[in-house]
C-alpha cells in the first residue's frame, strides 16, 4: 500500500512535467502545424537563463519567471524571423508540410552548440526552492517531497491560467479559432500572423518550466549533453501523440498517463525499461487508438 | 457609397481566373454574381477581401482599397466575408462562434447587444449558443456563419455561395433572409451564387461571369428576361 502510493505520487509529479513540455507541442502544432523538435532545445536554453538568474539573483522563484520570460521571448524571436520565412518559402511541393519540421531539427543541434560554446559542456547546478527529501509517514520516508508537491501544484496553477486563458478571454478565442480555421479567423478580423507568434511564446515558456523542473525534480544539475533533456523532448512528444497532439487538456491527460504508466512499470515490472517503457506506451496507444486518447476521427476537414 | 471593381484580372499561376472585371454597386443594393462552376466567382470575392492577389485592376469601397488591405483589416473597414461552404468553426460553440465576428472591437457589452439582435434574426441559432457549431444543421451553419459576418456590423457583405448543399426549402429561406437584410440593416451585398435563378430572384442587379470575364450584367429582371441568360444559366 505504501510503496502504492509512493509509485503513484512519484508517477504524478514526473507526469506534470512531461505534461507541460507536451503542451508546449501542441501549442506549437496547433498555431503553426509544425512539430517542433527544437522544443527541447528552447527549454535547455531557457534553464540555462533560470541558471544565470540563480547565479545573480540566488533565487528559484526570480529564476522561474526568468526562465519563462526569456523562453517565451526567445521562442517568439524564432517563429517571428526563422519559421514564419520557412513556412511561406516551403507551401508548395513534395516536402512542404516536411521541411519546417525538419529545420526544428536543426534548430535544436544549433541551440545545443551554442549553449554549449556559451555555458561550456560541464554541468552547472539549480538549486530548488524547497528541499527534495522525503516526507516522513511514521517510520518509512516517501520518495515524495516537499518539492515534487510543490512541481505538482505549480503544474497544476499553470494549466489551470492556460486553460482560463483559452477558454474565457478574446485572446485565448483568437488562439483557437487560429488554430483550427485560420482564414475564418483572419476574415473576422484575427491578427493570425501575431496569434501564431503568441502561440510559440507560450509554448516557450511552458517548456521552460518543464526545463526547470525537469533539473531540480532531477539531480539538480543540467548541460547542454543532459540525459534529462532528451528525455523530457521523447516524453513531451509522446504524451502530446498519446493526448491527440491537438487538444491541451489531451497533452496533460497524455503526460500524467505516461509518467504513472513509466513509474508503475519500473517499481514493479523491471527498472531496466527505463528508456523502453515510454515508447511501448506510444506503440500500444496508437495501436489501439491512432487518434490519440481525446482525439477525434479526421472528421473534420470535410 | 459605391463598391468600384474595374478592370479586374486575376492569375492562378499560369491560369488566368479573372479577366478584366468591371462593375459598380451602389450602397443598399444586392449585386448577384452568377455563372458556372469555374467561372471565377468565388476568385472574385476572395480577391476583394485580400485572400488572393490581383494581377491588375482595382476595387474600392468607398474611400477603402480593397486590394491593398489585407483579410484582417476587412471587417475593421466596414466588409464582412462569408467564405464558401458554411463558414463556421466546427470545434467552437455557436456563442463562440458568433462572439469571433465582433471581438475586434474588444467591447463585450456591444457585442452583446449585436448578438441579441442576431439571434432576433436566427432565433433557431438563440436556442443552441452553448452547442459546438459542428452539432449544427446544414441550414444553421449557414445562418451561423451569416450571423458571424453580421456580428461585426459590416456596411459590405461578401457573401459566397449559401446556398451550397443545402435543401431546396433551406435555401429559399436563406435567401429570403439575406433579402429582408439588405433592407432593414442598410447592407450592401455582394452574393455569389451557382443557383442563379434563387440568387437573381432577390437581387437588384447581377453580374454573369464566364470563364473569367463579365459576360453580361444589368439589373436582375433584365437579366432574368434575357433569353441568353435563360437558356444558359437559368435552365429554361
Amino acid at each position: 500500500m505504501f510503496q502504492l502510493i509512493n509509485t503513484f505520487l512519484i508517477g504524478i509529479t514526473a507526469g506534470s512535467i512531461y505534461a507541460l513540455m507536451a503542451m508546449a507541442i501542441v501549442l506549437v502544432w496547433r498555431s503553426t502545424r509544425v512539430i517542433n523538435f527544437a522544443q527541447a532545445g528552447m527549454a535547455l536554453l531557457s534553464t540555462y537563463f533560470g541558471y544565470e538568474a540563480m547565479v545573480h539573483m540566488n533565487s528559484f522563484w526570480v529564476a522561474l519567471p526568468v526562465a519563462m520570460l526569456g523562453g517565451a521571448l526567445f521562442a517568439a524571436i524564432i517563429e517571428l524571423v526563422f519559421m514564419r520565412f520557412l513556412v511561406k518559402r516551403s507551401s508548395s511541393g513534395p516536402i512542404a508540410s516536411v521541411a519546417p519540421i525538419i529545420a526544428t531539427l536543426g534548430l535544436l543541434g544549433v541551440i545545443r552548440a551554442v549553449t554549449a560554446s556559451i555555458w561550456g559542456s560541464q554541468d552547472v547546478r539549480i538549486v530548488g526552492p524547497v528541499s527534495n527529501f522525503g516526507y516522513t509517514l511514521g517510520s518509512e520516508v516517501l520518495v515524495f517531497s516537499p518539492l515534487k508537491l510543490l512541481i505538482l501544484l505549480t503544474v497544476v496553477l499553470l494549466v489551470l491560467l492556460l486553460t482560463i486563458l483559452f477558454q474565457k478571454t478574446n485572446i485565448g478565442l483568437a488562439l483557437r479559432a487560429s488554430a483550427f480555421s485560420p482564414e475564418i479567423a483572419r476574415l473576422s478580423g484575427v491578427r493570425v500572423d501575431l496569434v501564431r507568434t503568441l502561440g510559440w511564446a507560450l509554448a516557450g515558456s511552458a517548456g521552460a518550466v518543464a526545463g526547470m523542473f525537469q533539473t531540480v525534480n532531477g539531480n539538480g544539475t543540467f548541460s547542454p549533453d543532459s540525459i534529462e533533456f532528451s528525455l523530457l523532448l521523447v516524453s513531451g512528444f509522446i504524451a502530446a501523440v498519446i493526448g491527440g497532439l491537438e487538444s491541451l487538456v489531451g497533452a496533460v491527460i497524455g503526460g500524467l498517463v505516461l509518467g504513472l504508466v513509466i513509474s508503475f512499470v519500473l517499481m514493479y515490472v523491471s527498472s531496466s525499461l527505463f528508456f523502453i517503457a515510454p515508447f511501448l506506451v506510444l506503440l500500444i496507444v496508437l495501436f489501439i487508438r491512432p487518434q490519440g486518447i481525446v482525439g477525434v476521427k479526421a472528421a473534420r476537414r470535410a | 457609397m459605391t463598391l468600384t471593381i474595374s478592370h479586374l484580372t486575376v492569375h492562378h499561376g499560369a491560369i488566368r481566373a479573372l479577366n478584366e472585371v468591371s462593375f459598380t454597386l451602389e450602397k443598399g443594393e444586392l449585386g448577384a454574381i452568377i455563372g458556372a462552376n469555374g467561372a471565377g466567382k468565388t476568385t472574385l470575392l476572395r480577391t476583394l477581401s485580400g485572400l488572393i492577389k490581383e494581377t491588375h485592376g482595382s476595387a474600392t469601397w468607398n474611400a477603402y482599397n480593397l486590394l491593398k488591405g489585407k483579410p484582417e483589416h476587412l471587417v475593421r473597414c466596414g466588409i464582412s466575408h462569408v467564405s464558401e461552404g458554411k463558414a463556421v468553426i466546427p470545434e467552437l460553440t455557436v456563442a463562440e462562434n458568433l462572439e469571433l465576428g465582433a471581438m475586434w472591437r474588444r467591447n463585450k457589452k456591444e457585442s452583446f447587444v449585436s448578438r441579441r439582435e442576431i439571434i432576433e434574426i436566427f432565433p433557431r441559432l438563440g436556442e443552441r449558443l452553448s452547442q459546438r457549431a459542428d452539432t449544427l444543421s446544414g441550414g444553421e451553419r449557414q445562418m451561423l456563419a451569416i450571423g458571424r459576418a453580421l456580428m461585426s456590423k459590416p456596411e459590405l457583405l461578401l457573401l459566397d455561395e449559401p446556398s451550397l448543399g443545402l435543401a431546396p426549402l433551406v435555401v429559399e429561406q436563406i435567401f429570403q433572409t439575406i433579402r429582408d437584410l439588405t433592407t432593414s440593416m442598410g447592407l450592401t451585398v455582394v452574393l455569389v451564387e451557382q443557383n442563379a435563378m434563387g440568387a437573381l430572384k432577390i437581387a437588384d442587379t447581377g453580374v454573369v461571369l464566364n470563364l473569367g470575364s463579365v459576360a453580361i450584367s444589368g439589373s436582375a429582371p433584365t437579366l432574368i428576361a434575357d433569353p441568353m441568360v435563360r437558356a444558359a444559366y437559368l435552365g429554361y
